[in-house]
């Protein structure tokens, strides 16, 4: 009975989305962009929304550049750099950034180190003081005390944030199994406990002179701010730092694996978790969209496949998750379950290797295909309602421009997802999602069987 | 790139310059006075049943916000149906206006558009997010979600598994196992003390008519507003009518709940989690209601106790004695009551030390501050707080916190120059609130270590309890 009104939506709401579309104009941050004669690049988006300002500052130096015996190394050092330079004492950066309303945060992965600094409009000089002195003249300000004091921080980052957290060592297995030793994202950023006991005094005067210059670095500044005046404080407090060594960029180092590797892993978990991780080309080169639109396929919505067959029609998960986990020289394409009580993970994975059989037999649906589209171009405007903070305008400026030259890659974004046919994401199927992958079972301590059985002699 | 070529020529000259005058960095720049925060004005009207409409204007992004709010949240759940207001919430969009459940979530994703029903313990929300171009169709579907839900068996069946099974997995995350302990602590029978999401016994018992009576007792224009924040214009109001205009009129009563009973004195709840690399350390008190006069106070207070990174809490905690990855504090306001909580996790060897200074923070925090210490935390307060609004979500969510609470019109205008306005005695005498002579300890972690020298402190009466006792026991799901 309600069947005929349903379609007759449907037709409805497809003619109102394509509409929509039709008069969309292209998405656009503008900006603009200029190097100080130091090799820093500067980039300028004005947003008067509100009286706020962002400093985003990329670093172009991640764990990838980490030493063998120095895993966790970048990380620890973004913790330094918030610890005082020549002219900022010891606890100032936070107190003085405080004061006059502003807050912070930064992050590492394995391709950048992140610096923001968000402050109202008429505080922007503070974080550019703050952010040149540091890159400017850290090291007048660093000792060993500081590298002792942020070792134990970030000991308990790690603790708190994988040792302590349920499934949490799955994320430290996974590069180790799906990376050859040599490769760059082999090590997880956190590092080893062993390697932060290790990292010294030393070692941080030779990272900061090796990667911390102006010419390996870019900086956003977006808000409530006049780009000329944006463009002379930049130029003010940044342009007498010494001009630096450019940095080559790493070339891309995809991998791929001759077979599939099992680990299993015992943890205070309640219940049984399938991880899978293929290997993925870099970002932004070409089939990363192509998998990134299937693991939206695969796992967004009630619609979704995996979602639809394991946790809305079968009740055998509780959660799924698909998507890419990107990075300059490899990603990686991850399926995450979580199984229910009674429910194995072998069982899991058929059910998963099911769909995924399936996705390389039956290219999804035009339908599948817009509702990818539609929901990324939404979930893109709704990022560009934030100036400040990780994600943020300024976040995304420097993000583009890091990965891929150009900062106002918006459009380019969206226009990748829109120009996918239905086989290109079954191709990227077919390509990409082989029997050479890593297969992690977590599984609650004592409960072995509950997992993918690891064959003898196989796995890491 | 776009612009870089001719901008690197008139660069080259002004870097030039500038090297030759090198800038006075012995001070750090001082800021120019802040520029006030001006939110769009909030246009009003009303639908033809009553339906109020809340409209604030934003075209800086093609998106618009939708909220239709209920004036009844988890408070309002009968004794014996707790999680019933947050049930109800969930299962609205299982199945709604002829369309099952699957059909529906298609329908909204195929416009990109995000649905998200909820509740808290004073209000529940129906909201959407979407594109401006695909409102009008989204719209229905909200209204269809809102107004018109099945509450369908097979849908409850698979929602009440879903729960019980975050139930489950939640006795492995130690943070979730002390939120639950604290609010048991420290509010014991009164409602505050379970979840908002229910228990397990609670959840095992719900059935699809409790829902559906819930939803007609409390699903009403009279007892509803919406908020609409975005790129649109009072255009809008037609659009709104179509699809919420024919709601029928009613009204709903009000929660009755009664303000819980302060603590008097302290006791340590230990639960043992063998191994842990960390322990969760929270110390929990009754706090004040979300009307309370002493509001502005008591946020200056916290920033400065917890609440932001140079707070005394991490400060300590993290910065002078390295035991944790960060440490805070924070106040939750609602109509009958609140709750104060500190909360760190902590290395497992130096579990006593870091709840010693923990302790002793709170207590520190109601002698004067220094005046340079409030400053910088009223500042930080108040010349962040336009960053509370920077999304259209954010937006809307502090409309409805308006109108729920009833806070007066100029609240969010006149925030800035009233927490500017809190001074070293407010600060010290609302530093009262945290005190942890009368408050209830909770300590995750593992037993066999921690607990000679928790007992050694003499910090309270030392109640050792498992996940059982504090989650019952392990939910049956299959």
């Amino acid at each position: 009975m309600s069947a005929l009104p349903a379609v007759l939506v449907l037709m409805a709401l497809q003619a109102a989305a394509a509409a929509g579309d039709g008069a969309r104009p292209p998405l656009s941050v503008p900006y603009e962009t200029f190097r100080l004669a130091n090799g820093l690049t500067v980039i300028v988006h004005e947003d008067h929304t509100a009286p706020l300002v962002s400093v985003n500052t990329y670093y172009h130096v991640g764990s990838g550049r980490e030493r063998p015996g120095r895993t966790g190394f970048a990380h620890l050092f973004e913790h330094l750099m918030f610890e005082g330079s020549k002219n900022v004492p010891e606890g100032a950066f936070d107190q003085w950034l405080e004061a006059a309303g502003g807050s912070n945060n930064g992050s590492t992965n394995g391709d950048r180190t992140n610096y923001w600094e968000n402050a109202p409009a008429g505080a922007l000089e503070l974080p550019l003081f703050l952010e040149s002195d540091r890159m400017g003249f850290l090291l007048d300000a660093m000792s060993p005390e500081k590298v002792n004091g942020q070792r134990d921080v970030v000991k308990n980052e790690r603790r708190q944030s994988y040792e302590n957290r349920p499934y949490g060592m799955a994320d430290l297995a996974i590069p180790d199994a799906l990376y050859p030793p040599d490769h760059p994202y082999h090590w997880p950023t956190i590092g080893s406990m062993e390697d932060l006991s290790a990292a010294s005094y030393e070692d941080v005067v030779d990272f900061f002179k090796k990667w911390y210059g102006p010419a390996n670095a870019s900086v956003v500044i977006a808000g409530d701010v006049d780009t000329a005046r944006a463009r002379a404080l930049a130029e003010k407090w940044f342009g007498a730092i010494p001009r630096s060594v450019p940095v080559e960029p790493l070339t891309p180092r995809p991998v791929v694996l001759a077979a599939e590797k099992r680990l299993l892993l015992e943890d205070q978990v309640e219940l049984p978790r399938l991880y899978l991780a293929w290997p993925a080309p870099e970002h932004y080169a070409a089939g990363e969209a192509a998998l990134i639109a299937l693991g939206d396929i695969l796992a967004d919505g009630k619609n979704a496949r995996l979602y639809r067959r394991l946790v809305y029609d079968l009740q055998v998960a509780q959660d799924v998750s698909a998507y890419v986990d990107s990075g300059a020289l490899a990603s990686t394409f991850n399926v995450v379950v979580t199984a229910r009580t009674g429910h194995t993970l072998e069982e899991i994975r058929r059910l998963v290797d099911g769909e995924i059989d399936r996705v390389k037999r039956e290219a999804p649906s035009v339908r599948e295909m817009q509702r990818f589209q539609n929901q990324s171009e939404a979930e893109m405007l709704r990022g560009l309602e934030r100036v400040g903070g990780f994600g943020g305008k300024a976040d995304q400026l420097n993000q583009y421009y890091l990965y891929t030259g150009d900062p106002d890659y918006f459009e380019e974004e969206l226009a990748s997802y829109r120009a996918l046919a239905p086989s290109d994401v079954r191709a990227a199927a077919q390509f990409y999602l082989g029997p050479g992958r890593v297969v992690v079972s977590v599984v609650p301590r004592g409960k072995q069987d509950l997992g993918v059985a690891v064959a003898a002699g196989g796995g890491k | 790139m776009r612009a870089a070529a001719p901008l690197l020529l008139a660069l080259a000259t002004a870097a030039a310059a500038a090297a030759q005058t090198p800038v006075d960095r012995s001070h750090p720049p001082v800021p120019e006075a802040p520029r006030p925060l001006r939110l769009p004005a909030v246009q009003r009207f009303t639908l033809g049943n009553g339906l109020p409409v809340l409209l604030m204007e934003r075209h800086q992004v093609p998106m618009a916000e939708v909220r239709l709010v209920l004036r009844s949240g988890a408070a309002t759940d009968p004794l014996g149906r707790t999680g019933l207001a947050a049930a109800t919430a969930d299962m609205l969009d299982e199945g709604a206006g002829g369309k099952d459940a699957l059909a529906l979530a298609d329908a909204i994703d195929f416009l990109g558009a995000e649905v998200r029903t909820s509740a808290s313990w004073d209000y529940s929300t129906v909201s959407l997010s979407v594109p401006v171009t695909r409102l009008e169709p989204s719209l229905g579907l909200l209204a269809d979600v809102a107004l018109r839900p099945d509450f369908p068996a097979a849908e409850m069946e698979r929602v009440r598994k879903r729960a019980l099974t975050a139930l489950l997995e939640a006795r492995a995350v130690p943070g979730q196992v002390a939120a639950y302990a604290l609010a048991q602590a420290v509010f014991g029978q009164h409602r505050y003390g379970l979840p908002v999401t229910g228990t397990t016994a609670s959840l095992s018992a719900l059935r699809a008519e409790d829902l559906r009576a819930f939803h007609t007792q409390y699903y009403h224009p009279g007892n509803a507003f919406l908020v609409v924040v975005g790129d649109v214009t009072p255009a809008v109001v037609p659009l709104l009518e179509k699809a919420f205009g024919g709601w029928a009129k009613g009204d709903a009563p009000a929660a009755r709940v009664p303000a819980p009973a302060p603590l008097k004195g302290r006791r340590l709840v230990l639960i043992d989690k063998p191994g842990a690399a960390q322990s969760v350390l929270r110390v929990g008190r009754v706090g004040p209601s979300r009307a309370t006069p002493d509001y502005h106070a008591l946020e200056v207070m916290n920033t400065l106790l917890g609440a932001s990174f140079t707070s005394r809490l991490n400060d300590n905690l993290r910065e002078q004695h390295g035991y944790a990855y960060g440490a805070g504090s924070s106040f939750g306001y609602r109509q009958a009551g609140g709750v104060f909580q500190a909360a760190a996790d902590v290395q497992t060897q130096s579990t006593a030390e870091a709840l010693t200074e923990m302790l002793k923070e709170l207590q520190r925090i109601a002698t004067p501050a220094t005046p340079a210490e409030v400053e910088r935390a009223r500042n930080y307060l108040a010349l962040s707080y336009a960053e509370d609004f920077e999304t259209n979500g954010q937006v809307a969510g502090k409309v409805a916190e308006q109108v729920v609470y009833g806070l007066p019109d100029d609240f969010y205008s006149s925030f800035v120059p009233k927490a500017l306005a809190v001074g070293v005695p407010e600060v010290a005498r609302v530093g009262a609130f945290a005190d942890p002579a009368d408050a209830v300890i909770v300590v995750v972690g593992d037993r066999k270590t921690i607990e000679p020298k928790l007992r050694a402190l003499n910090a309270g009466e030392v109640q050792v309890r498992t996940v059982d006792d504090v989650l019952g026991r392990p939910p049956r799901v299959q």
